[in-house]
């Protein structure tokens, strides 16, 4: 290769690999803002914010759903196996809001430890599958458990 | 080996490739389109969770596969034009940007009408979704910052810089779901091991993804043509051909 092009290469490849570094590095520092939500074990630990909204994230508890009987306002904990927090919300819940699937609510952190939430978002996983197929897999699955 | 190398550097050689290529990859890009639209919107099977409104995925991760793809055509052809200073490099880095942002425009507005319905939102700033908009901002950034230049040379090598150093986005984008905490679910598609997706509504997906690659081929090289016209208007081998 031509010495000057070679030069000029080197400075080309230079350039993406000192700025991956850079950006990476600075990715790196702002982990915790880039994350979307604090999972339940954060909360716990009192690594989440008590005195601004926050975004706290996990799996709805099977079984921990209660609604109120006359307002919107629906009672849930949030777990990531580990640790749980409890959510209560007034408002109308996305259609894949469920238990033993993913959430992500927006709130305030009470000094009880419940978060206030103005938001619910679903967090939906990456099974995708007819329902027929669903349903073999739990059959089995009950199957399994049974024996 | 070098001999085949250097005439994708040639302009008269590559209009003369396109112009082969194009006749038949149109036809069969728009069949492949037809085809894996009727098998994906039509006859796949529905959801067992989401329903119908899963169906976006024929058109939401393709059109996300190939902006990503695109964005190292790009970036590659900005090195050759950066390297080797070959003008035609810096013509292909500039034929791909307004594709590569129109793939990640429809990218980004599917995810937000699947979004919508599914989390609740039409928008959220999580990782996947906010590198992604990066994305789209640097395409737009490399169009914008030709403009900018009176002098095309300097142009060409500033652009050839911006889409260099933004090759960091790409795999920052691709990892994004499985690196930080966020909404977006992480891939179904699976390299190593079994496929989160049933085989199913894999197939089709996979077409598509297929089908979008070729679309990006297509778009490309009708607007190089396009702009090899424009730029060798007066050029005897253009005034010759156009001629027969």
């Amino acid at each position: 290769m031509h010495p000057k092009r070679k030069q000029r290469l080197m400075v080309a490849l230079s350039v993406v690999v000192l700025s991956s570094a850079t950006i990476g590095l600075i990715a790196y520092a702002l982990s915790g803002n880039i994350n979307l939500f604090y999972s339940p074990s954060e909360v716990a630990s009192g690594e989440a914010p008590t005195d601004r909204k926050l975004r706290v994230g996990g799996m709805v508890v099977e079984g921990s759903v209660e609604r109120a009987s006359d307002r919107l306002e629906t009672r849930f904990e949030v777990t990531d196996f580990v640790n749980s927090v409890t959510v209560t919300y007034d408002g109308i819940l996305p259609d894949l809001f469920a238990e033993g699937e993913g959430v992500v609510a927006t709130g305030v952190l009470g000094a009880d430890g419940v978060v206030t939430a103005s938001e619910v978002l679903a967090k939906h996983d990456e099974n995708y599958m007819p329902p027929e197929v669903a349903e073999a897999l739990e059959k089995a699955n009950a199957g399994g458990a049974s024996q | 080996m070098w001999r085949i190398i250097h005439q994708f550097g040639s302009p008269p050689w590559v209009y003369r490739f396109c112009d082969r290529v194009i006749p038949w990859l149109l036809p069969l890009t728009m069949l492949a389109l037809v085809v894996g639209s009727v098998w994906g919107l039509l006859y796949a099977p529905t959801d067992y969770k989401q329903g119908d409104s899963y169906r976006i995925i024929y058109i939401h991760v393709p059109t996300a596969v190939v902006s990503l793809a695109g964005y190292y055509v790009m970036a590659f052809a900005g090195l050759v034009s950066l390297v080797w200073r070959i003008k035609l490099a810096d013509t292909a880095m500039r034929a791909a940007a307004p594709i590569g942002a129109a793939f990640t425009a429809v990218a980004l507005i599917t995810g937000a009408i699947w979004g919508k319905p599914t989390w609740g939102a039409w928008w959220v700033w999580d990782a996947r979704v906010t590198s992604m908009l990066i994305l789209f901002f640097l395409y737009v950034g490399v169009i914008a910052l030709f403009q900018a230049y009176e002098n095309k040379a300097v142009a060409a090598r500033a652009c050839a810089i911006l889409s260099l150093v933004g090759t960091v986005n790409i795999p920052i984008i691709y990892k994004s779901v499985d690196w930080w905490y966020s909404l977006h679910q992480p891939a179904s598609i699976k390299f190593t091991g079994e496929s989160a997706i049933d085989a199913s509504m894999l197939y089709p997906l996979l077409g598509m993804i297929v089908t979008f690659y070729a679309l990006f081929a297509l778009l490309m090289m009708l607007n190089l043509r396009q702009m090899l016209t424009e730029e060798h208007a007066r050029s005897s081998w253009l005034v010759k051909r156009l001629a027969h």
